[in-house]
């Protein structure tokens, strides 16, 4: 710089974390989930788009997915914010104790929920390759298995670093926080699904 | 009371020894400070450190050099495809092959070229641009680099292997599905669109995320380059767009691959399924490629006029209406397919409408030159270049908006004279500028103007010489996408026109690269700020160092470098021996939070490495997605790892 400069504020007491929108990766995170809450939201369309075609839905000779795997995930599911919520708050309040407690039930919860997930795709009475509507249904459901995994995946690696003395730092801790909102935006992307799988051809 | 007492000791020793780090302010300036940060915001040497890079300007660098070979190499099939068509009834090229050429000329150009070059020159200039030291998330775009490069390979590798695809640009169904298109061509366009848009979905969050959290202190949204409003925009419209051809390509491979069948009429699926999600992302996608080409008009006639650009707040406007009229605009793509009489009646009127707010920023650039003082440099004749040869593309674009002419003209050469007016004029001719512009800043030389202003007549004369015929060519009924044409329907003089005015501009663009290649080591050596423009890039050094600026630099005005009689001003405080940048509030720009900044890692490159093998793998077997989950998983998690479990006074990204 060549320029002669002006010298303002001093910037050295600034924070170097903060939770929700002052952080950048709260933004990537937000991104992130747009990006495939428009995915999600395009596989719909497809589906509506698919639905137009037929007389009934599902098409004719064929049975709805059985309700008891999907219902019992849906539950399982909406149960996991009580621990998802507390893991959260205590990001805020520094409980790093609290964490290193509840998040291996989150990971337990995320094994629990794949083996029903297996029971769910087991119950959908049809293939894939069997006719539009059933490519479409499994298209959905594998699409949102892929964010279980997704976020399974980050929470146990961020459980491990979490154990370390890294989990007292803030910036750690936000981590967790948006760990914790991107699980929110999992199980709610799961509602409108678990309706157009389960219920729709129900109608 | 959550925190154990051996933690609450530790964090006071952190607390006392946060008071040595040394920071820059009145105290640590000039070259002191300059020779600590770049010790500190080195990258390590040697290959290691070159795959290793988080700096975004080499990044920058390589996507903007990399999608200009890539345009080197779609020319040259445009070329190949022009003398094919110079003469009737010519047998240069089989139909076979020439289904490749055209095919691959699409996918290079609006895949590999026109998106990641616009996304590169961004990550280069916006964060200089904006007053910051780095983009945000600089390893998720060192990673997307890595992603389009593979990308790219793919398509070309197999290209030179002799299984390129020959499906068109667009790959419409039933022809890209299993039935038609045996073997693995379609396949290999279909994952080198998924590798496409993982890295543009990448950088579009790299560069919304910067543009709204990194601006100088200062710089409010209402004060923002023109440029980096038309990058927010355009950002935004990547990750409402892409993830619909995402969708798309990744149903198409399944069709192909696991028998489904979302595209197979004969099961209930629809071939028009896939135009809509193809289109959803396809028409914004023109626009993804057109409004940082207007981000660069602004800044350029800014600069060249010596004037704000007039009617600020209606450039914005402009801009963010064309994203999101864009969005309802697809279905013009679709005129032919048959739609409700509703749906031709509100998409014409939707892609009329999109005329408007284009138009509006026309009249606010012409005003910024009729009230300032044009010096017709070579960015500016570019900008000329364009809005003469953008005003044409967007007229024909109004006529073909009207169904009954699009039925008729639908699938001609009118059709490919239209697009190539908006894009190369609309897109390509501010690109050029925009690369004149920045040179210096990039490469601390400048580029010959001579051989500038030749080759700027050059290319755009030819340019006309080879489009402005398409359109006869189309009104005489001339289909596209066919390799040959018969002789005696008056079709033989507008095509030849066409080869040589396409020869014209090669040469053109030869000249540009020789230029561009020889002032690398000839040309005028670059001051910093070589046009006296307003804006923040041109504060620091050209090229710039690793850290941009040694002190975060304050915007108090829409032009501060214009503004500023008493010298620069800045802020102080970042750590000097870690890399740090300041994070803003997102309207006010007002300083928040200090943020470290990500070391050099070869992670991102290993965890491409991984998904590239994924994504290549399932052009083969559905199970490379279940192996391959695993090492993806690892690479992301090692990129994530701290290198040294340590607490440190402040945090660092190791």
């Amino acid at each position: 710089m060549n320029r002669p400069l002006r010298f303002t504020d001093d910037l050295a007491d600034l924070p170097t974390h903060r939770f929700g929108p002052s952080s950048l990766t709260w933004w990537g995170v937000v991104a992130f989930m747009v990006i495939e809450g428009v995915a999600f939201a395009m596989a719909i369309a497809a589906y509506f788009f698919l639905m137009g075609h037929e007389q009934g839905w599902p098409p004719e000779g064929r049975q709805p997915p059985a309700l008891l795997a999907g219902t019992l995930f849906t539950i399982l599911m909406l149960l996991s914010e009580i621990p998802n919520s507390m893991v959260k708050r205590a990001a805020h309040e520094r409980n790093v104790a609290a964490i290193r407690v509840l998040m291996p039930i989150l990971i337990l919860i995320g094994i629990v929920l794949f083996v029903i997930r297996g029971f769910e795709f087991n119950s959908l009475n049809c293939r894939w390759t069997d006719d539009a509507y059933s490519s479409i249904i499994w298209a959905l459901l594998l699409l949102h298995t892929a964010h279980i995994l997704t976020d399974w995946i980050d929470t146990l690696v961020l459980w491990l670093l979490m154990r370390t003395e890294l989990g007292y730092e803030g910036r750690k801790l936000v981590d967790t926080d948006e760990n914790a909102l991107y699980w929110r935006f999992v199980w709610l992307t799961w509602l409108p699904i678990y309706l157009l799988i389960y219920w729709v051809p129900r109608l | 009371m959550t925190v154990p007492a051996h933690v609450r000791e530790e964090d006071e020793r952190l607390a006392r020894e946060r008071k040595k780090l040394a920071r820059d302010g009145s105290k640590l300036k000039g070259a002191r400070l300059e020779a600590r940060l770049d010790k500190s915001w080195a990258r390590p040497p040697g290959i290691i450190g070159w795959i290793s890079t988080v700096d975004h300007k080499e990044i920058g660098r390589r996507y903007i050099v990399t999608a200009l070979i890539f345009l080197a190499l779609g020319g040259a099939l445009a070329l190949a495809m022009r003398m094919q068509l110079a003469r009737p009834d010519s047998a240069l090229i089989g139909a076979a092959r020439y289904n490749e050429l055209f095919t691959m000329h699409g996918t290079t150009m609006m895949f590999l070229f026109a998106v990641p070059v616009m996304q590169g020159v961004a990550l280069y200039v916006l964060p200089l641009m904006l007053g910051t030291r780095n983009c945000s998330f600089p390893r998720l775009a060192a990673f997307s680099y890595f992603t389009y490069l593979f990308g790219g390979l793919l398509l070309w590798g197999a290209f030179f292997l002799n299984i390129g695809p020959d499906v068109g640009w667009f790959a419409y169904t039933p022809l890209s599905g299993p039935e038609y298109s045996p073997g693995k061509r379609a396949d290999i366009w279909a994952q080198m669109v998924t590798f496409t848009e993982v890295a543009a979905l990448a950088v579009a969050v790299v560069i919304v995320c910067t543009i709204l959290k990194q601006r100088a202190p200062g710089m409010t949204l209402a004060r923002m380059p023109l440029f980096a409003w038309a990058m927010l925009v355009t950002g935004i419209m990547i990750i409402f767009s892409m993830p619909s051809v995402a969708l798309a390509s990744a149903m198409l491979i399944s069709d192909r691959l696991v028998g489904t069948h979302f595209f197979n009429h004969f099961e209930h699926g629809d071939a028009l399924l896939w135009q809509h999600l193809f289109w959803f992302f396809g028409h914004p996608e023109v626009y993804i490629i057109f409004l940082p080409a207007t981000g660069f008009v602004s800044v350029i006639v800014e600069a060249f006029c010596r004037r704000p650009v007039f009617a600020y707040p209606v450039v914005v406007l402009a801009l963010v209406a064309t994203g999101i009229l864009a969005f309802g605009l697809w279905v013009h793509h679709m005129f032919t397919t048959g739609l409700p009489r509703v749906g031709y009646s509100f998409y014409t009127a939707a892609s009329m409408t999109v005329a408007i707010p284009t138009g509006l920023q026309i009249f606010c650039w012409l005003a910024t030159m009729w009230d300032g003082r044009p010096r017709l440099e070579v960015p500016m004749l570019y900008v000329i270049g364009f809005i003469v040869t953008f005003v044409i593309g967007g007229l024909t674009g109004v006529m073909i908006a009207s169904v009954p002419l699009d039925l008729q003209l639908h699938d001609t050469y009118f059709i490919v004279a239209h697009f190539h007016y908006v894009l190369i004029g609309g897109a390509v001719f501010p690109l050029l500028g925009a690369i004149v512009y920045w040179y210096p800043k990039i490469t601390g030389r400048m580029m010959n103007p001579t051989l500038g202003k030749i080759q700027f007549w050059m290319i755009f004369l030819g340019f006309q010489l080879a489009f402005f015929p398409m359109h006869l060519s189309g009104l005489l009924g001339m289909p596209r996408r066919v390799y040959t044409y018969p002789a005696g329907l008056g079709l033989e003089l507008p095509n030849l026109l066409s080869t040589l005015g396409s020869l014209v501009v090669g040469a053109a663009v030869v000249l540009f690269v020789v230029n561009g290649l020889v002032s690398l080591f000839r040309g005028a050596i670059a001051p910093d700020d070589p046009w006296k423009a307003p804006s923040l890039e041109w504060a620091t050094r050209s090229p710039p160092p690793p850290y941009n600026f040694a002190h975060i630099p304050v915007a108090e005005s829409r032009t501060p470098l214009w503004d500023q009689p008493d010298g620069l001003p800045v802020v102080t405080g970042l750590r000097v021996d870690e890399k740090e940048l300041l994070v803003t509030t997102v309207v006010a720009a007002a300083p928040d939070m200090r943020e470290p900044v990500p070391h050099a890692s070869p992670w991102p490159f290993i965890a491409a490495v991984a998904v590239a093998i994924v994504f290549i793998a399932t052009i083969f077997s559905p199970w490379a997605l279940a192996m391959g989950i695993v090492p993806a998983a690892i690479a992301l998690a090692a990129w994530f790892w701290p290198k040294e479990i340590k607490r440190e006074p402040e945090p660092v990204i190791t």
